[in-house]
């Protein structure tokens, strides 16, 4: 007992003796604002033990548990899809008129001959003879189709002849075919613009370059229909803080006669803001082609602008040119960066070599007969002049486009009541007077928002009593139609 | 599975080190001598930035000759192929006026309807001169002709489907129906060895896109499950619906779909399936209707069928096969329908006597002839291919057969030397093909006869010894060896 109590007091003063060292000692002892300190360290210690012994202790993670096989099960048989189409309703069973005859200027609906406005046969050269013989020839040597892409023994010579003629007639150096008018322009862009890259656009283009631009996945900037004010506005902001200029491409596309307003690209201002702001210029000259400009070189002869100074023209052959396909026009650098980056040229087809051929005497006969392009230009003049008194119609296109676009002049407020309105004149035409003319119609996943109307394509081969013909008609239609209303 | 052997895959990697290194040099040499020298494009930013087209200057320009060689002649069993030469070391070619009549192993041809043909050609000339060769309007104004609308019933009829739709490019098929049907919030579960166009639908539709491995069911069963349990990416809401595309075959491997497998799980996980017979249509199956007439899938099963006219049909164009709803649905909505010039009269019937000549309704029995004949060559060749030692792939019964070249150096040589012995070859490297697997692709068509194909073989195998692409051992003749063991017992 006693040599217990008396182990247990050494040991009570051995640690007390420690305890005073520690808190004695002169190294633990600190002054800190004129007051003495002692035994500082043991407690820093003592915090430094607690501290390791908190860092060493595993956080709190709420425990990961991923779904059983059963569970997934559940959520699997739960999940009912979405129907594949939504559920058809009455306007989507509209079937088109079939024609029984070729679509010229006149055509053949259920045994009537109608007057065809809705072919884009600028300039009547469908049915020339020259292209029927030229077509004729290539299909005896060549067969039908080309049964390869442009890498793999899908080049003929047709195509290289069709590619030269073509940059011969406009003037650039070389020019590439596509084989379908709609893949030219949504396979360009992207060929060209890439990620990052600002590009502006006028907001009325068509689905074909909606699409490429999608697909290219640059910065898009939309500019009011043909306003060169507010391409400017845009243009200004867009340039003046950039600085990176030496990396970023810019690039305006605009369509030289719109599709779906019939308007025409004031190309000189265009240009001049373009090297102002130093921006490239992609023009799409589907509808231009053949039609403007004194000898059909387009939209570049129409405003005397030098083809060199527009960068890159794309143009669908399934207008004037009477085939199908379509070819873009440049310098060689931008022709040969296309044919090895450009999709719709590389994965896909070429085209037919007959194609290719009737595009080369197409372009034959415009350069050796310039005056069906004043033929037409004359027919556009009759037709505005015949149409100026319209009740219930006016006429919103440009007077020197080939499409005259007829636009309500009091909307019934919405797009399907003015949808539905136009369709009754257009059906009213085709049956009662045989007329043939088309209604604008929009695709949903199309962007553009400007309002419906009827075009009519006016050709070279429309004599004057069709057009004579077809004012008389639309003045009865419209008044019968609205009249109704 | 492509299963590299390891020297080879090592030579390779040397072979593009090599040539990139060279690259890079000769880019350094050409950055200095563009100082001296300054263009006119102050303020603008190149076309192409500086890597962007590395690839196409140092490495593909060196073998341009092999790519884009012209023709003379329709793309028959026979055809010219126009001579080029080049003054500037293969920067640009020029055409001559010299031909060379060689054999024609590249051409998508499979039924030989390429060049003139006795049924096809005065039918298509007679619409020539009625319709003419194109209509300049779309298909809702005023480009539909009688002859668009037998074209969609005789498509319909071959397919096996109740409706169906014809575009004038198939590309365009492909890149404007995907975003018709899908949108914001759907799946898009697509093979990792698609097609462009099929990519760049998906791309354009905005719906989501995961990939699974090619042709592996097992893959596709894992994938769709993981993503019906997690829902849209972020919010977790449930898809709004899922499609799984697949090729029928697939025209780099050569290989075909596993399709019964695929069906049966789309239809156990509800996702739609789209089926692209881009090459199999009229090249495979007894009649000649496609992949599920060869693996015996019923047609009802699969949503929607897509397919050109391109490869067995001798014309341009695709086709999407459906429902009646389905149809009458992208008639309305679809760009290509809406926005696009129609299909081309004549093509359109050239498209129509081949299926009447594949059908036999012409009379005659040459549609079951070409169809037994392109079968027979198929597998003949490619018997005759694995014999020799070469690496062959693809399925029996599918006329694509790719065979592997791997090092860069072996492409420009095995096409060189096939067509100075008059063998038009193709050849595939990057970027169509992944880096290392490049190949030589054949493709076999109804107009080569027997004797075609034993030249072709010994061309091949002579330049195969040339340039060293053996990679397996041949097959020793059987024939002795069975003769010893009948003497032995």
């Amino acid at each position: 007992m006693d040599t217990m109590f008396s182990a247990f007091e050494t040991m009570a003063k051995f640690v007390s003796d420690w305890g005073t060292l520690a808190f004695d000692t002169p190294y633990a002892r600190a002054v800190v604002f004129g007051v003495p300190i002692r035994g500082h360290l043991l407690v820093e210690g003592l915090l430094l033990v607690v501290i390791l012994f908190l860092l060493s202790q595993k956080s709190y993670k709420p425990p990961k548990r991923p779904l059983t096989k059963k569970e997934v099960d559940e959520l699997c048989d739960e999940w009912v899809p979405e129907p594949l189409i939504p559920s058809i309703t009455e306007d989507m069973k509209y079937e088109p008129p079939v024609l029984e005859s070729a679509a010229g200027p006149h055509a053949v609906i259920n045994g009537k001959e109608v007057v065809n406005f809705t072919s884009a046969n600028y300039l009547g050269l469908l049915g020339h003879d020259k292209l029927q013989d030229s077509c004729i020839k290539a299909l005896e040597k060549y067969g039908v189709g080309s049964c390869g892409p442009r890498g793999f023994y899908g080049t003929i010579d047709v195509h290289l002849d069709c590619e030269a003629r073509i940059a011969k007639f406009l003037g650039t150096s070389d020019s590439i075919l596509y084989s379908y008018g709609l893949s030219t322009m949504f396979s360009t862009i992207p060929a060209f613009c890439k990620k990052g890259d600002v590009i502006v656009v006028d907001e009325g283009v068509h689905w074909g370059i909606q699409n490429g631009l999608h697909l290219s996945r640059s910065t898009i900037i939309y500019f009011k229909h043909n306003d060169m004010k507010s391409l400017e506005s845009i243009l200004e902001n867009a340039t003046h803080d950039n600085k990176r200029a030496k990396k970023l491409r810019r690039y305006i596309i605009v369509e030289a006669v719109y599709q779906n307003s019939g308007q025409i690209a004031p190309l000189d201002e265009i240009i001049k803001l373009k090297e102002k702001y130093r921006f490239r210029v992609i023009l799409d000259e589907s509808n231009s082609f053949g039609v403007l400009g004194s000898s059909g070189r387009g939209l570049t002869e129409h405003f005397n602008v030098p083809i060199e100074k527009v960068d890159i023209v794309t143009a669908a052959m399934g207008h004037a040119l009477a085939t199908e396909g379509g070819f873009c026009t440049g310098s060689s650098r931008v022709i040969d960066h296309q044919r090895l980056s450009s999709s719709g040229y590389v994965f896909s087809a070429s085209l037919p070599p007959y194609l290719a051929s009737a595009a080369i005497t197409a372009i034959d006969v415009l350069e050796g007969h310039p005056d069906l392009i004043t033929k037409l230009k004359a027919n556009i003049a009759t037709l505005h002049k015949g149409l100026s008194d319209l009740q219930g119609l006016e006429i919103v296109s440009h007077p020197e486009s080939p499409i005259v676009f007829l636009r309500l002049k009091r909307s019934t407020g919405s797009t399907k009541g003015d949808l539905q309105l136009l369709e009754d004149i257009a059906d009213h035409l085709l049956k009662e007077h045989s007329i043939f003319v088309a209604t604008s119609k929009r695709s949903t996943v199309d962007k553009c928002k400007l309002p419906a109307g009827i075009r009519l394509f006016i050709s070279a081969a429309h004599t004057e009593s069709d057009l004579g013909k077809a004012c008389e008609s639309l003045k009865r239609a419209t008044a019968l139609v609205l009249a109704g209303q | 599975m492509i299963t590299i052997p390891y020297l080879t895959a090592l030579t390779t990697y040397f072979s593009y080190g090599l040539l990139f290194a060279f690259g890079q040099l000769r880019d350094f040499f050409r950055k200095i001598l563009d100082w001296w020298s300054k263009s006119n494009l102050q303020g603008y930013a190149p076309i192409c930035l500086g890597l962007e087209d590395f690839y196409i200057r140092r490495l593909y320009l060196r073998i341009q000759d092999c790519f884009n060689r012209p023709i003379s002649s329709s793309p028959d069993a026979w055809f010219d192929v126009v001579e080029r030469i080049s003054n500037d070391n293969n920067k640009t070619l020029k055409r001559t006026t010299r031909v060379t009549r060689c054999l024609n192993l590249g051409s998508y041809n499979y039924l030989g309807f390429a060049a003139a043909d006795e049924y096809c050609t005065p039918r298509v000339i007679e619409s020539l001169k009625q319709f003419y060769p194109s209509t300049c309007s779309t298909r809702v104004d005023g480009g539909t002709t009688t002859l668009h609308a037998e074209l969609e019933e005789c498509v319909a009829n071959f397919v096996g489907k109740p409706a169906a739709v014809v575009f004038g490019m198939g590309y365009v098929t492909n890149s404007a129906i995907l975003p018709v049907l899908m949108g914001k919030g759907s799946l898009i579960i697509s093979d990792s060895l698609n097609h462009n166009s099929i990519v760049n639908g998906a791309r354009g539709s905005g719906a989501t896109i995961r990939v699974f491995q090619h042709n592996t069911p097992s893959h596709l069963e894992k994938v769709l499950r993981e993503q019906i349990a997690e829902g849209q990416p972020r919010t977790h809401r449930p898809w709004k619906k899922i499609m799984v595309v697949v090729e029928g075959i697939y025209s780099m491997e050569g290989e075909l779909c596993k399709l019964p497998e695929i069906v049966s799980i789309c239809k156990k996980y509800k996702a739609y399936v789209y089926l692209d017979e881009a090459h199999s249509i009229g090249a495979v199956g007894k009649t000649g209707r496609g992949v599920c007439e060869l693996l015996g899938v019923d047609t009802a099963d699969v949503d929607i069928m897509m397919g050109t006219f391109t490869k067995s049909f001798g014309s341009c164009g695709g086709y999407i096969a459906g429902s009646k709803e389905l149809i009458q649905y992208l008639k309305y909505t679809c760009p290509a329908h809406l926005y696009a010039t129609s299909i081309s009269p004549p093509a359109a019937q050239q498209i129509i006597s081949s299926i009447k000549v594949i059908l036999g309704e012409d009379g005659s029995s040459r549609g079951a002839q070409k169809l037994a004949k392109i079968r027979e060559n198929s597998n003949f060749f490619r018997s005759e291919l694995q014999k020799m030692g070469f690496e062959v792939l693809g399925d029996n019964d599918s006329p694509v057969m790719p065979i592997m070249l791997y090092n860069p150096a072996k492409i420009p040589a095995f096409s060189r030397e096939c067509l100075r012995r008059n063998v038009a070859v193709v050849t595939v490297a990057f970027p169509a093909t992944p880096l290392l697997l490049a190949r030589a692709r054949i493709c076999i068509s109804a107009a080569h006869t027997r004797e075609d194909l034993v030249k072709a073989l010994e061309v091949i195998s002579s330049v195969g010894d040339l340039v060293g692409i053996k990679y397996f051992p041949a097959e020793p003749k059987k024939q002795q060896l069975e003769g010893e063991r009948v003497k032995l017992e």
